[in-house]
């Protein structure tokens, strides 16, 4: 391709189509116009959200989607430092994504004019890299980099700041085909004799467990593990992040470990003499499940060397693309039964079980409708979980046997589900997604309702009612005498109608009894339904 | 522990503002910091000394890895190093003291980099230890300004750090 003139801002489009870009996720303002003009000439189209958090969520919802980097645009000032929270949320849970703000002009930076902010350095803690671009001769390299460096090794968030001037600059524009940047080359292939050391403990293993977590669907890697599970009959369990790597019903699959997660798969952990850590970083409410792991071997294979041995010890380490060192690893695999232990497993999951809690007259137990959701969702649904005990809820009781479940792992960050499950069906719109939140994370997020009514963006919406910030006063009571403070949702809008005047059909469920029927018009719904689901104030999250 | 750290980066705009960063939301305190551009004017070398436990050295040393400027990290013992540090310090002198301070500068080897009428300002460059003794040695006098660079490391013998 031979160079061609034009202004920065038309080449800022010109690379997004280059790397495949159809949509992106933004808000404008005068410090982005230039981009925004070119953007309308490229033709791609534009997700316009009610606030710029959401285009950060869902840009993630539709990279974990597609696999590669997504873009989310915001102006200077108020619009990029809107991001920031969007950015956190993708930088602790690895999800590969492109942002780019506008700047003021190169030379009044520095002196606090009119929507300034120093997006570069009050993001640095949160992206994977970032650019403050100052020579507009810089835009085709600056872009190429940072779409590598989002998409590859360990993904992540990289921002590009572009000041108005810059990008109303004329400039020789050439795409590059390669990045070569000589400070950052990934490690790919895994070391040989790590994964000969790895396959000859899995050999002797006589109690073995697979510990997948989120890096397994970065890494596309999930049919490998797998492969891998079912050949050496090798057990698995789930960070939250991994969760859905696993058909619920595969007989190999005991559930989510750590503070939150069930007891069989606690009792793996803890009972196994080999861990085989596949992608998963395994944070520290993850860690809380791993107490007794002192006798057991640990493998750990990840692309982020920094990741191994920060949260646990591990005696096999094995750096690079999981896809690789599972390709790699599974030609010295064979057939292992591991009868008693399974058989231990099982004992443990069978008896896990506790019978249903009928809730008091208006309520739903949550448990029971989820686990009634998840039976009925066709092949290939996305579930956007919210965060609370709304979250842990989802988590341990959907059971999806062939879809994806996103959520936001590392950061905890309330509002995720509705903007992520926006992403997510721009992204697969043939796919079924249901964003379920809590209403108080609903509260922080309906104005998306918007975008999608605007935009043809057709999710799908549960909200958890309990009439309060449940997880928080659940903290309260067991740990503050049950003095509750804050937590109390008083003032809420009536859900159905709040749906209703976005246009949008609704339906609420006060007893189990109703929820078959509003989950098979939520799902026979050719555009956007929510259901709100009345849940008991003292509803507990485990159990 | 003190840890001496050094680190190759790009000779880019923002990224001392990364590396040190880094170091403080990693809870690692740097005692000294100095930097400058090495014989490829592409790159600079980062010398940075600080205290942390041996878990904290090496997740500075696998963060610092992971930010895309920077190309090399490495971390040494004391005795692989040959470390330096530049001081600059002003003390009250009367002329009857003169002699006095210039023997002791010329024992250490420091210069007389200025004087005036009742001050004199030394210049040394030595290891951190020998600075502070000389430091002490001065304090006598009236010390009325210290400035030191921090210190700049570099491995003993024919090694050296390269890309
Ligand atoms: C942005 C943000 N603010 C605060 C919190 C702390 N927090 C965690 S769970 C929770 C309560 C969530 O309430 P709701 O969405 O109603 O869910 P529930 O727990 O009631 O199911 C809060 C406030 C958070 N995780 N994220
Ligand atoms: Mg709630």
């Amino acid at each position: 391709m031979a160079a061609e003139k034009m202004t920065a801002a038309q080449a800022m489009a010109m690379a997004l189509k280059a790397e495949g870009i159809t949509t992106v996720f933004g808000y404008p303002g005068a410090a982005i116009c230039p981009f925004y003009d070119e953007l309308y000439n490229a033709g791609i189209r534009h997700v316009l959200v009610r606030h710029e958090v959401n285009a950060g969520h869902a840009a993630s919802g539709y990279a974990r989607m597609t696999g590669k980097p997504a873009v989310a645009v915001a102006t200077s000032g108020p619009g990029a430092t809107n991001l920031i929270t969007a950015i956190a949320t993708a930088y602790m849970d690895s999800i590969p994504m492109v942002l780019i703000t506008g700047q003021v002009s190169s030379e009044m930076i520095g002196r606090d004019v009119f929507q300034e902010a120093d997006i570069t350095g009050a993001a640095e803690p949160f992206v994977k890299h970032s650019y403050l671009v100052k020579d507009a001769d810089d835009i085709a390299v600056v872009f190429k980099n940072a779409f590598y460096i989002a998409g590859s090794g360990r993904p992540g968030p990289v921002l590009i700041d572009v000041p108005f001037d810059i990008q109303k600059t004329e400039i020789e524009f050439e795409y590059p085909e390669t990045v070569n940047i000589r400070s950052y080359k990934p490690s790919v292939e895994g070391n040989k004799l790590q994964i000969k050391r790895a396959a000859a403990a899995i050999a002797k293993s006589e109690r073995p467990l697979i510990c997948a977590g989120g890096g397994l669907f970065t890494a596309n890697a999930v049919g490998l593990m797998r492969e891998l599970a079912e050949r050496a009959n090798i057990p698995v369990v789930n960070t939250m992040m991994g969760l859905s790597s696993m058909p619920a019903s595969h007989p190999l699959f005991y559930g989510m470990i750590g503070m939150h997660g069930c007891r069989a798969a606690n009792y793996a952990i803890n009972h196994c003499d080999l861990l085989i850590l596949l992608g998963a970083r395994v944070g520290d409410r993850a860690v809380t499940a791993i107490n007794r792991l002192e006798g057991a071997t640990v493998i750990h294979i990840d692309v982020d060397p920094a990741e191994i041995g920060k949260n646990l010890s591990v005696n096999i380490p094995v750096v690079g693309d999981l896809k690789n060192i599972l390709a790699g690893l599974l030609t010295q695999i064979e057939n292992y039964d591991h009868y008693e232990w399974l058989q231990q497993l099982t004992g443990e999951k069978e008896s896990q079980d506790k019978p249903t809690v009928r809730p008091k007259d208006g309520c739903v137990n949550p448990k029971e409708f989820i686990r009634m959701l998840g039976k009925s969702l066709p092949d290939g649904t996305v579930i956007c979980a919210d965060v609370g005990q709304n979250q842990i809820w989802t988590c341990a009781n959907i059971n999806l046997e062939n879809g994806r479940l996103l959520t936001s792992g590392g950061m905890g960050t309330m509002g995720y589900s509705v903007p992520a499950s926006v992403g997510a069906k721009a992204a697969s719109p043939n796919s079924e997604v249901i964003a379920i939140c809590g209403d108080g994370s609903f509260q922080m997020e309906f104005m998306e309702l918007a975008t999608m009514r605007q935009h043809g963006i057709f999710s799908k919406i549960i909200v958890m009612v309990n009439n309060r910030l449940g997880m928080v006063r659940e903290v309260q009571t067991n740990m503050y005498g049950d003095r509750q403070i804050a937590v109390a949702l008083d003032g809420s809008p009536d859900f159905i109608k709040l749906a209703e005047a976005y246009g949008i059909p609704a339906s609420r469920v006060t007893d189990i009894s109703q929820a078959q029927q509003a989950i098979d018009a939520l799902l026979a719904a050719k555009e956007s339904y929510l259901i709100e689901v009345t849940v008991d104030e003292n509803e507990k999250t485990i159990l | 522990m003190k840890h001496t750290i050094s680190v190759l980066v790009e000779n880019h705009a923002g990224v001392l503002a990364r590396v040190a960063g880094l170091f403080a939301r990693r809870g690692f305190n740097i005692d000294s910091l100095a930097v400058g551009v090495t014989d490829d004017e592409k790159i600079s070398r980062i010398t940075i000394i600080a205290d942390g436990t041996d878990y904290t050295l090496e997740q500075i040393e696998k963060q610092l890895n992971k930010l895309i400027d920077v190309i090399k990290v490495r971390h040494f013992e004391n005795h692989e190093l040959l470390t330096r540090e530049l001081v600059l310090i002003k003390i009250a002198c009367q002329p009857s003291q003169r002699a006095e301070v210039i023997a002791l500068a010329e024992i250490v080897k420091a210069k007389i980099s200025d004087i005036t009428a009742n001050t004199m300002t030394l210049e040394l460059s030595d290891s951190v230890d020998r600075i502070k003794n000389f430091e002490e040695l001065l304090r006598p006098y009236g010390i009325k300004e210290v400035v030191r660079t921090g210190s700049i490391a570099m491995q003993k013998g024919g090694v050296s750090m390269k890309l």
